[in-house]
């Protein structure tokens, strides 16, 4: 089994929920992402999803936007992220990480060498946002055969036959988009699509996270009682974004990620 | 001879060419890369599609709009004094500029507004580079008494502020974007981002052959109206089709709509303008077919303008309108296939053709459209006089007084 898998059958057996952290590769520079990821972990962060950032990223909202923009100016390439992963994987050698990103970066270094590279650096599973399971047969056959899994998104209006679709073929885990929105838009409204995560839970048959739209303590803990894991990104993005010594905005991070920790493990206690 | 049998006269599905594919695929380009959230609206307004443009009550809407709303046929034009003075081919200019906004664009905003009618959505959000496609949206969307919210890159709203006021004047809401390189690429990332947070509501009016499926197809379709009435014309006037047509590419609908009914005339030259800017060789250009690779934009594979890291790289041109990184993936298909041919102008040679032809013919022309005249003197210089072209005038240059203007250094 991978990292993603085992992190799940850990959790799985002690009974909690997982947490999915996110930050973009980059921001605020090449050098500070390894020392984040490892404040995302001491928060209590499950999994690190790690955004590998494109000029052009249609389904962010301002603020993965913004990001992307301040990982760019400086040049942030795929040879960047990779490195970051590869210098976390160091000191960490069980925490899952996820690249999020877009197609065409992908595309342009070719499907193989992405996925083999990526595989090198200690990455353990892609979700590439703009890439549905109708387009992806040449990405997945190199991602599978780097023994990387490959994540997809279902969302809040996906029919029940577009939700097996995905669900057979992703692998690690299911995304579940909350919000029909960009990252980080109007809360997830949960009573609404509640239906929808117990279809996807039913077609999955691995883990399912839900992501998009929530941005507290409260919400995750709501969310940790529909899904396995839930998924943070705006919000500590935001957190980034308004800068400080890179001590400072590590230790606010940690801070943040530990609050949301407590809350989904209070709920699960509780429940 | 190489007339060959009307299609029918009317907006029937593409039946010129398999393409695209059940998919959206034009060979390796097109598609639809986008994230799942818009899965589903695209398979439904691809289904909307299939059906309207089969359904007679519908495309005699359509067609009743483009007649007496539009002002359609658009006459083809023989432009004699400046056809001499070039010494070659006859060039004729089929006269978009006419239209009702001043450009083609509205063919297809009259044609996906009546869409978005039928499927009961109230309100509809367009980007826009130049700003006509914004106009022609918002022009419909006042029509239909639809609520209307048009994207502009903040660039963009700089250098054509009077059609941010006709658009404002229309009731249509104009956001102002801010993040990218703030044109048109960026106004298109902010429509899919607000079309993927309303879809309930809200019917994209996509305003050229770009996009995720069935855009590029469902825009042809509307668009190909250009080409149907230039053959039909092409054969009255001259009593042949013409040797060449000649069209400007910036995203590629006029190009598609000039283009597409021709498509199996394989005697019919068909050769696309792109934006060279300052020159394709120094990298600041709008010319993805001419000098770049193919990638992944806006839910379709196509050629880009790219960096050695797959990042989008800005682009430049005198004309918003044309200032886009990408093209539309049937026309990478028909320049893999060889079918058509894409050169590029840059923007000294299109302003010399905008002055050439508005003193010679008394048109203004677009600037967009300046690029395809442009390149019609070069051509038609070295054809001879029994041959003719047609060259897509797309869109009237009113609005780009001002920026010829501020060429001249005059501030109106």
């Amino acid at each position: 089994m991978g990292r993603i898998a085992d992190r799940f059958a850990e959790l799985a057996a002690a009974g909690r929920k997982g947490l999915i952290t996110f930050i973009t590769a980059g921001d605020p520079g090449v050098a500070e992402t390894p020392a984040l990821m490892h404040a995302l972990v001491r928060g209590g962060a499950d999994v690190i999803e790690l955004g590998v950032p494109f000029s052009d990223p249609m389904a962010d909202g301002e603020v993965i936007q913004r990001a992307s923009e301040r990982a760019l100016a400086h040049g942030t390439s795929l040879d960047d992220v990779f490195a970051a992963v590869a210098a976390f994987r160091r000191d960490d050698a069980s925490t899952p990480v996820v690249l999020m990103g877009y197609l065409n970066p992908v595309e342009h270094m070719g499907a193989e060498r992405f996925a083999e590279r990526a595989a090198e650096a200690g990455v353990d599973g892609v979700l590439i946002v703009d890439l549905p399971p109708e387009e992806s047969a040449e990405v997945t056959p190199r991602l599978r055969a780097a023994g990387l899994d490959e994540i997809f998104l279902v969302a809040p209006n996906s029919p029940e036959a577009r939700i097996r679709k995905v669900c057979a073929a992703a692998s690690g885990f299911v995304y579940f988009v909350s919000v029909k929105g960009v990252t980080g838009s109007k809360s997830a409204v949960l009573e609404e699509i509640g239906a929808r995560i117990e279809l996807t839970r039913r077609f999955a048959g691995m883990p399912v996270g839900i992501g998009f739209g929530i941005r507290t303590p409260e919400a995750a803990a709501e969310a940790a009682g529909v899904a396995d894991a839930v998924i943070v990104g705006s919000a500590i993005v935001e957190i980034i974004e308004r800068g400080g010594t890179a001590d400072a905005v590590a230790d606010a991070v940690e801070t943040f990620v530990t609050s949301l920790r407590s809350a989904i493990d209070a709920r699960a206690c509780a429940a | 001879m190489n007339a060959r049998p009307e299609p029918a006269d009317r907006a029937g599905i593409g039946h010129e060419t398999a393409f695209p594919d059940a998919a959206g695929h034009f060979g390796p380009y097109g598609g639809r890369f986008v994230a799942e959230t818009l899965m589903e609206p695209l398979q439904e307004l691809e289904a909307a599609y299939h059906k309207y443009l089969n359904d007679d009550d519908f495309l005699a809407e359509l067609d009743d709009d483009l007649r007496h709303y539009v002002g359609r046929p658009s006459p083809l034009y023989l432009a004699r004094r400046w056809s001499e003075q070039v010494g070659g081919a006859k060039i004729y200019l089929k006269r978009e500029d006419l239209n009702h906004t001043g450009a083609h664009k509205v063919n297809n905003t009259v044609g996906q507004a009546l869409l978005a009618k039928r499927m009961g959505k109230p309100r509809v959000i367009a980007e826009t580079g130049a700003g006509q496609h914004g106009v022609a949206s918002a022009t419909v969307a006042a029509r239909l008494g639809m609520s209307c919210c048009v994207y502009m890159g903040a660039e963009d709203i700089q250098r054509q502020s009077p059609n941010v006021f006709r658009m404002k004047l229309l009731g249509a809401e104009v956001r102002p974007v801010t993040s990218g390189s703030r044109t048109l690429k960026d106004a298109l990332n902010e429509a899919l981002r607000d079309w993927v947070a309303n879809v309930d509501d809200t019917f994209y009016i996509i305003g050229t052959v770009a996009g995720p499926h069935p855009y590029p197809a469902m825009v042809r379709d509307f668009q190909s109206i250009i080409g149907r009435e230039t053959r039909a014309q092409s054969l009255e006037r001259e009593g042949r089709l013409p040797d060449a047509l000649v069209a400007c590419v910036g995203g590629g609908s006029n190009a598609i709509g000039m283009f597409y009914p021709f498509i199996n005339d394989h005697d019919v030259a068909l050769i696309g303008v792109e934006a060279a800017g300052e020159g394709v060789e120094t990298g600041r250009h709008s010319a993805p077919l001419s000098a770049g690779t193919p990638g992944v934009l806006h839910g379709n594979r196509t050629y880009l303008m790219q960096d050695e890291c797959g990042q989008i790289e800005e682009t430049h041109s005198v004309s918003a309108g044309l200032d886009y990184p990408g093209v539309g993936p049937e026309h990478a298909w028909l320049k893999d296939s060889g079918r058509a041919s894409y050169e590029s102008v840059t923007d000294s040679e299109a302003l010399d053709a905008f002055r050439r032809i508005t003193r010679l013919e008394g048109i203004i022309p677009a600037l967009e459209s300046s690029h395809a005249l442009a390149y019609a003197e070069k051509l038609a210089r070295d054809m001879r006089r029994d041959q003719f072209i047609v060259v897509n005038l797309s869109g009237r240059g009113d609005k780009d007084i001002q920026t010829v203007a501020a060429i001249d250094g005059i501030t109106l």
